[in-house]
């Protein structure tokens, strides 16, 4: 593998730690939500099950933020590390986001501390609750100032340049770029929603492995949780639909690569999957005649451009098809199976708690954070060979380093040991300290039967 | 009226400094909590480490972000001429970082006390300032070769200079130096008089190693980057106060009496001995490719990040404040009762 060229190297690892820390980035950004609505209800409703939840989910919350930390540190350093070039044009433009997403952070940390150590220290347990929402300010809007950053890098505004020097600059106007609002909108949506999926999946999970029988502490989880998944699934859609429509504006061939739409036309189709053969023709995609153009514009009649539009060596590759429908499918998953819980629920007779939809909502976990990363990759690799479109080609931006490739070994050991030490110990925490058992300690006035 | 350039370092030199104390405290308290348990000496100090650094830890991260993303943002060509000779040393410390962070909070959190966690918990805390100070060391010239237009470091120079190695020798007897002053002061503060006996023979014995490191240092500079030096003589009474602090930090921790003032005493030694360095150091943030006032991004771009720096610093310092109030200086949170 040394064979390879240190901007491949480079692009590898950086993909690497990325498609690791997203994982942690949206846990960090969604799960102190559901932190503080548990607290708030147990707080409101004296309910001890959902005030359990809240500490339980904490205890497990702040061993990933510290992988998030770690990581989140490494992206950080590694974008000067590896693609200085690109740093020493970027830092002019867009360090202000940057520099800001670190003043959230601190912000944060600081009250996660605070909401971490004073769980009893209070007479009113609600002033307890209220560092959680500084917690939920600091982590949504790092979100919001990092995906600027990267929103950035796919519509850059907000400078002029002569002869590859910066001339002008205008902080604010680089940050609110016209890639911005929707993307911001699509992280923040998508974080809450796969955040309380995974909560729903391990609910789901041990009402599963006790056959149905678990304590109402699960059963409340399942609820709560999977209603959050609903909220924001539909939210990330409508997030999904918005972006669709920005990228036919302002970036036409991310969509037309993601869609493998070659030639501009009005009452463009929508392609589900199936593959293209050896003339770039597509073959066993399922057509959803003139739903692109409703996709793009909103108009089944919208003329959508084509990839054939643009120069061949600034086309993104077209696998990224695939990870654009994993995602979408994915998406569509989440809103059916939580949509069917909820039928469920509402319906007396139905039991929302029977093996398959148990299943369904057990799988909605992984499957989140799936479409998660496949439409990170969409975003990433589509956007190639720009890593500032229309500026400067990924290639002219990677280190010239020759150690690239043993640094990407070093990682790839470090990453896989922050993941099994992470899983291991997440699930010693909880297996040793059984939430039935926590409960009856903690709230001995609880009768038997309702442990 | 400074220029946005100074005040931009200025500010960046703040934050690095905010870095070497609490980092150093968090460091050194690492290797202290592993060096006990090896001598069987932990039960007198660690539930008092552990009490302290728990809130914290995250919060000393922050402080060394701040200071590379700024670093970045006000002097883009750092990215360039660091980011491109530093992949190795660089990488090496986020590794070593990830570790660190990480385990501790497997390790606190995690309910299981485990040795190895604890051995690779003190031993980064001595792994990571030397590793960082490499770019320190880098900074003022002499390893960085151009070829063809790209920068490469000189890796067997560094590793073969007498200078480079003392600043690893600094970096490291400072940062058990600056630790075990503080955490005297903590213990102190707690009333724990076992920990206190302790933690101030490790602060009066770290004191001396101190000063030596000091002293070859700043031989070692004047044969490495005569310009730098010059410029820190000029500076001498910067130095001065540097070491008159020191010698009532020692004083005061060998009379046995008034901790908290001592520790101030070492905050303020190396206040002087850093901004004295660093102002010696300027105009160049890298010798002779980087100088503050050619490498800064535009003036548009500076004022925004010095207005959004004291519009952070106005939420922080009373969130810190704050933090400060319940954990750092709360009597019966440090004595355990809370």
């Amino acid at each position: 593998m040394f064979e390879l060229d240190s901007i491949t190297l480079s692009r590898l690892l950086t993909a690497m730690t990325l498609i690791f820390h997203i994982i942690f980035a949206t846990i960090g950004v969604g799960i102190p939500l559901l932190i503080s609505l548990a607290e708030l209800i147990g707080i409101k409703k004296k309910d001890p099950y959902y005030q359990l939840l809240a500490r339980r989910w904490t205890r497990g919350f702040v061993i990933t933020v510290a992988v998030g930390v770690v990581t989140g540190t490494a992206i950080g350093l590694q974008l000067s590390l590896l693609w200085p070039s690109f740093m020493r044009i970027a830092g002019n433009v867009i360090s202000l986001p940057l520099f800001l997403e670190t003043f959230a952070f601190f912000f944060e940390a600081i009250f996660l501390g605070v909401y971490l150590y004073t769980w009893d220290r209070f007479k009113k347990p609600i002033y307890h609750w209220l560092f959680s929402i500084p917690v939920i300010i600091g982590s949504g809007f790092s979100a919001v100032f990092i995906t600027t950053v990267n929103a950035f890098m796919n519509t850059p505004t907000g400078f002029s340049m002569e002869d590859g020097k910066i001339t002008a600059i205008d902080p604010i106007k680089a940050m609110l770029n016209p890639a911005a609002p929707t993307k911001v909108f699509h992280v923040l949506t998508s974080s809450y929603m796969t955040s309380a999926a995974i909560l729903a999946a391990i609910a789901a999970f041990v009402i599963l492995k006790n056959r149905g029988k678990a304590s109402i502490y699960y059963k409340k989880a399942l609820k709560l949780t999977v209603t959050v998944t609903f909220v924001f699934s539909i939210l990330t859609a409508i997030a999904g639909d918005l972006s669709a429509k920005f990228l036919a504006e302002y970036q036409p061939e991310k969509l037309a690569a993601a869609e493998w739409h070659f030639d501009t036309s009005e009452g463009a189709d929508l392609l589900l999957f199936g593959r293209l053969n050896a003339d770039n023709e597509v073959e066993m995609a399922l057509r959803l005649p003139k739903f692109l153009s409703f996709l793009a514009f909103g108009d089944f009649n919208a003329e959508v451009k084509g990839l054939n539009e643009y120069p061949k060596e600034e086309i993104p590759p077209l696998w990224i098809h695939y990870m654009f429908d994993m995602m979408v499918s994915l998406g569509m998953y989440a809103i059916g199976v939580t949509l069917l819980y909820m039928l469920f629920m509402k319906i007396k007779k139905w039991n929302e708690h029977n093996r398959l939809l148990l299943w369904l909502l057990i799988l909605n976990g992984p499957f989140a954070m799936l479409a998660i990363e496949f439409g990170w990759v969409y975003a990433e690799v589509g956007r190639q060979p720009w890593i500032l479109r229309g500026f400067m080609k990924v290639a002219t931006a990677a280190t010239t380093s020759p150690h690239v490739g043993k640094m990407l070994l070093l990682f790839l050991a470090l990453y896989i040991v922050l993941a099994v030490l992470c899983l291991t110990v997440l699930r010693r925490l909880f297996k040793n300290n059984p939430a039935d058992l926590e409960l009856a300690e903690r709230y001995p006035g609880l009768p038997k039967e309702e442990i | 009226m400074m220029s946005y350039q100074l005040i931009g370092i200025t500010v960046l030199w703040v934050f690095l400094y905010g870095y070497l104390i609490v980092a150093s405290i968090d460091f050194g308290a690492g290797f202290f909590a592993y060096y006990a348990k090896v001598t069987k000496k932990d039960h007198l100090i660690n539930k008092l480490i552990s009490r302290y650094l728990s809130p914290v830890w995250e919060v000393t991260n922050v402080f060394f972000v701040f200071f590379f993303v700024g670093l970045v943002g006000f002097f883009p060509q750092t990215a360039y001429y660091y980011g491109t000779t530093l992949l190795v040393p660089g990488s090496i410390a986020i590794v070593l970082l990830a570790i660190r962070g990480s385990f501790y909070a497997f390790e606190n959190y995690g309910s299981r006390k485990s040795n190895f966690y604890m051995f690779l918990y003190g031993a980064t805390g001595l792994l990571i300032p030397a590793s960082l100070s490499t770019a320190l060391t880098i900074s003022e010239g002499g390893f960085i070769d151009m070829k063809n237009g790209n920068a490469e470091l000189l890796t067997s120079k560094l590793l073969t200079s007498p200078y480079s190695w003392s600043v690893v020798f600094l970096a490291i007897v400072s940062v058990l130096f600056i630790s075990s002053t503080f955490l005297t002061f903590y213990a102190n503060r707690a009333g724990d008089r076992g920990a206190l006996g302790l933690l101030r023979s490790y602060a009066l014995f770290w004191s001396i190693p101190t000063i030596i490191a000091s002293l070859t240092t700043f031989i070692a500079l004047s044969r490495h980057n005569p310009r730098h030096y010059n410029n820190m003589l000029d500076l001498w009474w910067m130095f001065g106060l540097s070491v008159a602090f020191f010698m009532i930090a020692m004083f005061l921790i060998y009379r046995g009496e008034k901790y908290g003032i001592a520790f101030s005493a070492v905050m303020l030694q190396f206040f002087f001995a850093f901004f004295g360095y660093g102002k010696g150091h300027l105009p160049y943030l890298l010798d002779p490719y980087i100088t503050i006032y050619k490498d800064a991004t535009h003036s548009s771009m500076g004022t925004a990040l010095i207005i959004a720096f004291i519009a952070g610093l106005c939420l922080l310092v009373p969130s810190l404040f704050l933090l400060m109030r319940m954990f750092l200086f709360d009597a019966d949170y440090i004595k355990g009762k809370k």
